[in-house]
C-alpha cells in the first residue's frame, strides 16, 4: 500500500517529489490526434505536469503506420525523445534488443507492478529476457461491433444482436440509404477488422493457430474459408464509405450515415465526444455477439535510454504517473479502453466499458494480434486486406490462398 | 563591371604555381566531392550491399543473397505499384509531352498575353506536391467535387469517383501530376521553339509545307535534344513520385494507388524490413539507370568543355 | 543545336526578337484562327486556374454552406474564420497553434539552407568552370547522375551519416540534407553561367595576379548576380516544397508547413473542415506562389536553366 500511496501523492502533489525543483520538459511522441484520444492525452499531460515536469507533446498525425516509422527512426538516429507510445508487442522488439531502450525492472520491482497489472500477459509482453522495458497503458481490444440505434429504427429494422442479424439487416439499411457498414480506407482497419471476423466467427482455436501457431494449414482449412466468407459480406456492406481515417467511419456511425462499424473500443471516445449515450443512442458487441472473447493489446509507453540526468528522472516520474490510479481512471474513461489495474474504481464507466470489464474478470481474453506476429507480417497482411476491402478484384478463394502464403512465410 | 579590379596591393605578383591553384580548387570543391562520394555513391552502394541482406529493424550484414529481391517479386504490392508506375508513367510522358508541346505552339504564335499566360500555366508548379494532391483530393471528392456538381444538374447517375474507384485511381493521380508539371514541360519546349531558326520557317512557307507538317517532320525532329532533356526530367520525376500520391490517396483504396517509392517507405519504416526496402529501391534506381545512364554518358563523359 | 545556349539564351527571350513561325504578319483581330487559338489557350488556362479558384471560395465558405452547395459556387457569405483556424488554432493531437509554428519553423529551415546551399555551389561552379583539376568532371558527373537518384535509396544512409556526426533531428542536420540535394542542380547553374563569361576575363585577372578567392569576390560574385536570384527562387520553393526530408529528418517541434499541413488535413476531430483545409493549403503555398508571381520570368529562367542541362 505503500507504493499506491506514494504514487497517489505523485500525481496529486505539486511539490517535486524525483530532482530538483527545476521543471525538466519531456518530449512524449504518440499517435492520438482524434478528439477522444486527444482528450485523454490532455488527462496524461495533465498528470505528468503535477510532478513537477513538464509534458512537450509530440503528436504525429495519420495514425500508427506513419507516426511509428518517425519515431523509430529518431531513436535509432540517436536522436530519441523522452517517451514514446508503441502498441504492446513487437513493435519496439529489436530497438530493446539493441540497447536503446531503458530497462524499467528496478522501478517496476519497487512498485510491484507485476502484483497491479492486470492481465498479466501486459507485463510479460513489456518483459524482454528478464527485463521490462515499457509500462502498459491501457488495454484495448478489437473485438467491439458498434451501431447506430438510430440507422436501425430508420430502416424499421431492430438492431441486431451478432454477427449474422447484422449481415441480415444489411439489405433493410441500404434500403433506407444507409451505409449498412463503415469501414475507413487505412489499412490497419480492414487488416484488424479482419482478425476481428477471425476470432469470433472463426473462434478462439482457430485464432491461436493461425496467428499464434502460424499455422498454414489452418489458413488454407474450411474453417478459414468461413471467415473470408463472413469478409466478403462486410466488404459489400462496407461498400462506398469513402473515408480514409478511423474515427471518420465512427462518425458516420454517430450521424446515422452508416449502421455500423468493427472497430476497437478506442470509438466509444468519438461516441462520448459527441454526447452519445450507450445503449441509447449506440449499441455494442463484443466478440461481435458471437464469442464472448477479447484480445488485450493495447498502448504501452517505451522509454528511450537517455543521457541527461534530469530527464532520465523525469522519466521515472513519467512511468509512475502512467500506472497511477488517478490517471489511469482519468485516462480510461476519456479514451474509451480499460484501464491496466484490476484494483482502480471506475462508478463512471458505462455500458459498454462493464460489458469489456466483465469479459476481461471472466478472463476470456486472448492475446493481441500486435503481440503474436511481426511488424512485417502484419504489414503483408494489411497490404492484402486492404486489397481485398477495397473492391471486388480480389476473390475469396485468391485472398485465403495468399492469406495462407503470408502465414506459412510469418515470424 | 568594365573596370576589373586587376592587380590589389595585397596579391603579391606572383603566378600561383599549378598545386597552389589546385589545392584552392580543391578545397572549394571539398562539398562536391563529399557529397557525390560519400552520399550519392557510397549512400547508393550501402544500399546496395544491405539489400542483400536479412536486416530488419537495423541494418546488419547477414547475407542472404537474392532472397529479398525474390520475395519481392512474389509480392502482390510490389506487382501493383510496379504496374501503377507503369501505366503512369507512359500516360503521363505522352500527355505532358504532347499538351507541353501544344501548349508552346500555341503560345509560339506571337499571341497576346503571352506572359499572363505563361503565369497562368506554370504557376501550379511553384506549389508543392502535397498542396496539389490536396487541391484535387477536394475536387475529385464524389461527395462535393465534380461528382456531385454534375449529379445537381440533373444527371444524377454520373459518376467520377476516381480517388475511390480501384480501376481508375490512378488517373486520379495523373489528373493533379499534369496539372502540376506540364507548365514546366511548356516552357522547355517553348525554349526550344525559339531556339529555332526563322530561316526553316521560311524555307518550309516558300516550299509551300503546311503548318502542322513543318512541326511534325521539321521542327519536332530538329528539337530532338530538347525533348531528350524533358523526357530525362519528366521521367526521373515519374520513378520518383511519392509526396503527391501520400497525400492524394494514401496508395489507396487498398493498394491500387501503390507506387514503388512508397512501398520502400513502407517496408523500411513500417514493416521494420530494411533488406525488403532496400531491395525495392535498389530496382528503382535499376530503373532510373537505364534511363539515365545513357543519358548522362552523351551529356557529360563525352564532352570536355561543356 | 547545341543545348547549352536554349538554356542560357532562350528561356526568357522575348517574343519579337525570333519572329514566329507563321506566315502573314499582320492579322485581324478575330480571324477564324484567331478563335481557335485562344480559344484553347483560354480553355487551358481555365483547367489550371480552375483549382485555385476552388481552393480560393471553399476557404471563404462555412462548413454548413459547403455541405449543401457545390465547390464551384462562389460563398454567399464570405468568412474569414477558416484562415484564423487555420493559422492560429488547429489541431495535431495537443498542439493547437496552428500553422503559424510550421510557417516559422519553416523560414528557420529555409533561410540558412538557402545560403549555405547557394554559397557552396556558386564556390563549386566557379571552381569546375575556372580551376579544373583532374578528376573534377567525374565528381561532376557522379554528381549529376546523383541527382536522379530516388532518395529513398539514400534515406537510410544519411540517417547514419548524421548520427554519426551528431547532427540527425537538428536544424543543422537538415541544413546539411538540403545543401546535398540542392547541391547538383546549382552547381550546373553556376557552372554554366560561369563557363558562358568571356574567358578574356578571367586570364586578364590571372595575368595580374589575382587568386582563386579574389576572382570570385571581386571578379565573379558581382556579375553572377541574376544567377544569384535564380538559384535563390530555385531553392526557396524547392526547399519550401520539402515533405520527405521534413519528415524523415526532423522532430515534430521543427516540423516544416508541409508536414504541418498534411498532419492538420489528416488528423481530424469529429468533421473534416474543408474549409479550414483549403484555408492551410492556401497558406502553405503562399509563399511559393508569392516566389513566382513576383520573380515572373527569371523563375522560368530558372527552372528552363536548371532543367534544361548543358
Amino acid at each position: 500500500m505503500n507504493i499506491r500511496a506514494f504514487t497517489a501523492f505523485l500525481a496529486a502533489s505539486i511539490v517535486v517529489p524525483f530532482g530538483a525543483a527545476q521543471a525538466t520538459d519531456l518530449e512524449v511522441t504518440h499517435w492520438w490526434t482524434s478528439g477522444g484520444e486527444a482528450a485523454a492525452v490532455a488527462e496524461l499531460a495533465k498528470a505528468f505536469d503535477a510532478t513537477g515536469n513538464h509534458w512537450v507533446d509530440g503528436a504525429i498525425a495519420g495514425s500508427g503506420g506513419t507516426a511509428r516509422p518517425i519515431m523509430i527512426s529518431r531513436i535509432t538516429g540517436g536522436d530519441p525523445m523522452g517517451a514514446t507510445q508503441f502498441n504492446h508487442g513487437r513493435q519496439a522488439e529489436e530497438l530493446v534488443n539493441e540497447g536503446l531502450m531503458r530497462d524499467f525492472t528496478d522501478l517496476a520491482k519497487q512498485q510491484k507492478w507485476a502484483d497491479i497489472v492486470r492481465p498479466a500477459s501486459l507485463l510479460k509482453s513489456c518483459t524482454f529476457k528478464g527485463k521490462v522495458y515499457c509500462v502498459p497503458l491501457n488495454i484495448h481490444s478489437w473485438q467491439w461491433l458498434w451501431l447506430s440505434n438510430d440507422a436501425f429504427k430508420k430502416a424499421g429494422v431492430e438492431v441486431p444482436k451478432n454477427w449474422d442479424e447484422y449481415v441480415a439487416a444489411a439489405p433493410a439499411l441500404e434500403k433506407a440509404g444507409i451505409l449498412p457498414m463503415a469501414m475507413g480506407g487505412q489499412p490497419w482497419q480492414a487488416n484488424n477488422a479482419f482478425s476481428v471476423l477471425v476470432i469470433t466467427v472463426g473462434g478462439k482455436d482457430l485464432y491461436q493457430k493461425v496467428y499464434g501457431d502460424k499455422d498454414a494449414k489452418a489458413a488454407a482449412g474450411p474453417e478459414m474459408a468461413k471467415v473470408f466468407k463472413a469478409a466478403d459480406d462486410a466488404r459489400r456492406m462496407s461498400k462506398g464509405t469513402n473515408v480514409q481515417d478511423w474515427n471518420q467511419a465512427t462518425n458516420l456511425v454517430i450521424t446515422g450515415k452508416a449502421g455500423g462499424q468493427i472497430m476497437g473500443d478506442w470509438a466509444q471516445g468519438e461516441f462520448q465526444l459527441a454526447g452519445k449515450k450507450a445503449g441509447v443512442d449506440y449499441t455494442c458487441l463484443p466478440g461481435l455477439g458471437v464469442t464472448d472473447v477479447l484480445t488485450t493489446g493495447g498502448d504501452a509507453f517505451y522509454f528511450p535510454l537517455l543521457k541527461d540526468e534530469a530527464k532520465s528522472k523525469a522519466q521515472e516520474a513519467l512511468a509512475s504517473t502512467l500506472l497511477d490510479p488517478k490517471t489511469q481512471v482519468a485516462f480510461n474513461l476519456k479514451k474509451g479502453s480499460l484501464p491496466v489495474r484490476g484494483d482502480v474504481d471506475l462508478q463512471a464507466a458505462n455500458d459498454c466499458m462493464r460489458k469489456g470489464l466483465d469479459i476481461l474478470a471472466k478472463g476470456n481474453v486472448m492475446t493481441s494480434t500486435d503481440q503474436l506476429i511481426s511488424q512485417d507480417t502484419q504489414k503483408q497482411l494489411e497490404d492484402l486486406m486492404s486489397q481485398f476491402f477495397a473492391g471486388s478484384s480480389l476473390t475469396t478463394d485468391a485472398a485465403q490462398k495468399r492469406f495462407a502464403g503470408i502465414i506459412a512465410s510469418a515470424d | 563591371m568594365t573596370d576589373i579590379p586587376v592587380t590589389s596591393p595585397a596579391t603579391k605578383a606572383r603566378r600561383p604555381n599549378r598545386l597552389f591553384r589546385n589545392l584552392n580548387s580543391k578545397v572549394a570543391s571539398i562539398p562536391m566531392i563529399v557529397t557525390s562520394v560519400v552520399i550519392f555513391l557510397g549512400g547508393t552502394l550501402w544500399t546496395v550491399v544491405y539489400s542483400f541482406t536479412s536486416s530488419k529493424l537495423l541494418p546488419r550484414l547477414n547475407f542472404v543473397g537474392i532472397d529479398q529481391y525474390e520475395r519481392l517479386w512474389a509480392t502482390p504490392r510490389w506487382l501493383v505499384s510496379i504496374q501503377n508506375l507503369a501505366t503512369y508513367g507512359i500516360l503521363s510522358l505522352i500527355f505532358s509531352l504532347v499538351i507541353g508541346f501544344v501548349l508552346a505552339a500555341l503560345m509560339d504564335q506571337k499571341i497576346r498575353f503571352e506572359n499572363t499566360f505563361r503565369t497562368i500555366f506554370l504557376y501550379p508548379f511553384a506549389l508543392s506536391f502535397i498542396v496539389t494532391g490536396l487541391v484535387w483530393q477536394w475536387i475529385l471528392n464524389p461527395e462535393f467535387g465534380v461528382q456531385s456538381v454534375v449529379r445537381s444538374l440533373g444527371w444524377t447517375s454520373f459518376t467520377f469517383d476516381p480517388l475511390y474507384n480501384e480501376d481508375i485511381v490512378i488517373y486520379g493521380i495523373l489528373i493533379a501530376a499534369l496539372w502540376q508539371g506540364t507548365g514546366l514541360v511548356m516552357c522547355l519546349m517553348l525554349a526550344g521553339l525559339r531556339g529555332i531558326d526563322e530561316d526553316i520557317w521560311k524555307a518550309a512557307r516558300v516550299d509551300g509545307i503546311p503548318m502542322w507538317r513543318t512541326y511534325l517532320f521539321i521542327i519536332i525532329p530538329m528539337m530532338r535534344p530538347v525533348f531528350v532533356t524533358t523526357l530525362v526530367i519528366i521521367a526521373s520525376g515519374i520513378v520518383r513520385i511519392y509526396d503527391l500520391v501520400v497525400a492524394q490517396t494514401s496508395g489507396g483504396p487498398g493498394i491500387a494507388s501503390d507506387v514503388p517509392a512508397k512501398y520502400v517507405y513502407d517496408y523500411m519504416f513500417f514493416a521494420q524490413n530494411l533488406g525488403q526496402g532496400f531491395a525495392a529501391s535498389t530496382m528503382m534506381l535499376l530503373a532510373v539507370a537505364i534511363v539515365i545512364v545513357p543519358w548522362a554518358y552523351l551529356e557529360f563523359g563525352g564532352r570536355k568543355r561543356g | 543545336m547545341d543545348k547549352s545556349t536554349i538554356a542560357t539564351v532562350h528561356p526568357d527571350m522575348p517574343a519579337r526578337r525570333y519572329p514566329g513561325p507563321q506566315g502573314k504578319r499582320p492579322r485581324k483581330a478575330l480571324s477564324g484562327r484567331n478563335i481557335m487559338l485562344y480559344g484553347a489557350l483560354g480553355l487551358a488556362a481555365l483547367y489550371y486556374l480552375l483549382p485555385l479558384y476552388v481552393m480560393v471560395v471553399t476557404s471563404l465558405k462555412g462548413m454548413p454552406e459547403i455541405r449543401v452547395g457545390n465547390i464551384f459556387s462562389p460563398p454567399l457569405e464570405i468568412t474569414f474564420e477558416p484562415w484564423v483556424k487555420a493559422w492560429a488554432q488547429a489541431c495535431t493531437g495537443l498542439n493547437c497553434d496552428g500553422l503559424s509554428r510550421g510557417f516559422w519553423n519553416s523560414v528557420k529551415i529555409m533561410v540558412p539552407s538557402v545560403i549555405v546551399s547557394i554559397a557552396i555551389a556558386s564556390v563549386n561552379g566557379y571552381a569546375l568552370a575556372n580551376w579544373r583539376f583532374k578528376g573534377a568532371d567525374l565528381f561532376f558527373t557522379i554528381l549529376i547522375v546523383g541527382a536522379f537518384i530516388p532518395y529513398q535509396v539514400m534515406i537510410y544512409p544519411i540517417v547514419i551519416v548524421l548520427r554519426e556526426l551528431g547532427l540527425y533531428g537538428t536544424l543543422t542536420g537538415l541544413i546539411v540534407v538540403h545543401s546535398i540535394f540542392g547541391m547538383p542542380i546549382l552547381t550546373l547553374l553556376f557552372r554554366n553561367y560561369f563557363v558562358s563569361l568571356p574567358e578574356e576575363l578571367f586570364k586578364a585577372a590571372r595575368i595580374d595576379g589575382a587568386g582563386f578567392w579574389q576572382i570570385y569576390f571581386r571578379i565573379m560574385l558581382p556579375m553572377a548576380l541574376p544567377i544569384f536570384v535564380v538559384a535563390m527562387i530555385l531553392q526557396v520553393t524547392g526547399i519550401w516544397n520539402d515533405f520527405l526530408f521534413g519528415v524523415v529528418f526532423t522532430r515534430p517541434e521543427n516540423y516544416p508547413m508541409t508536414v504541418q499541413l498534411n498532419n492538420i488535413v489528416n488528423s481530424v476531430q469529429g468533421v473534416k473542415e474543408y474549409n479550414v483545409n483549403m484555408a492551410a493549403t492556401l497558406l502553405t503555398g503562399a509563399v511559393p506562389l508569392f516566389v513566382y508571381f513576383v520573380s515572373g520570368r527569371l523563375f522560368v529562367r530558372g527552372i528552363a536553366a536548371g532543367a534544361v542541362k548543358g
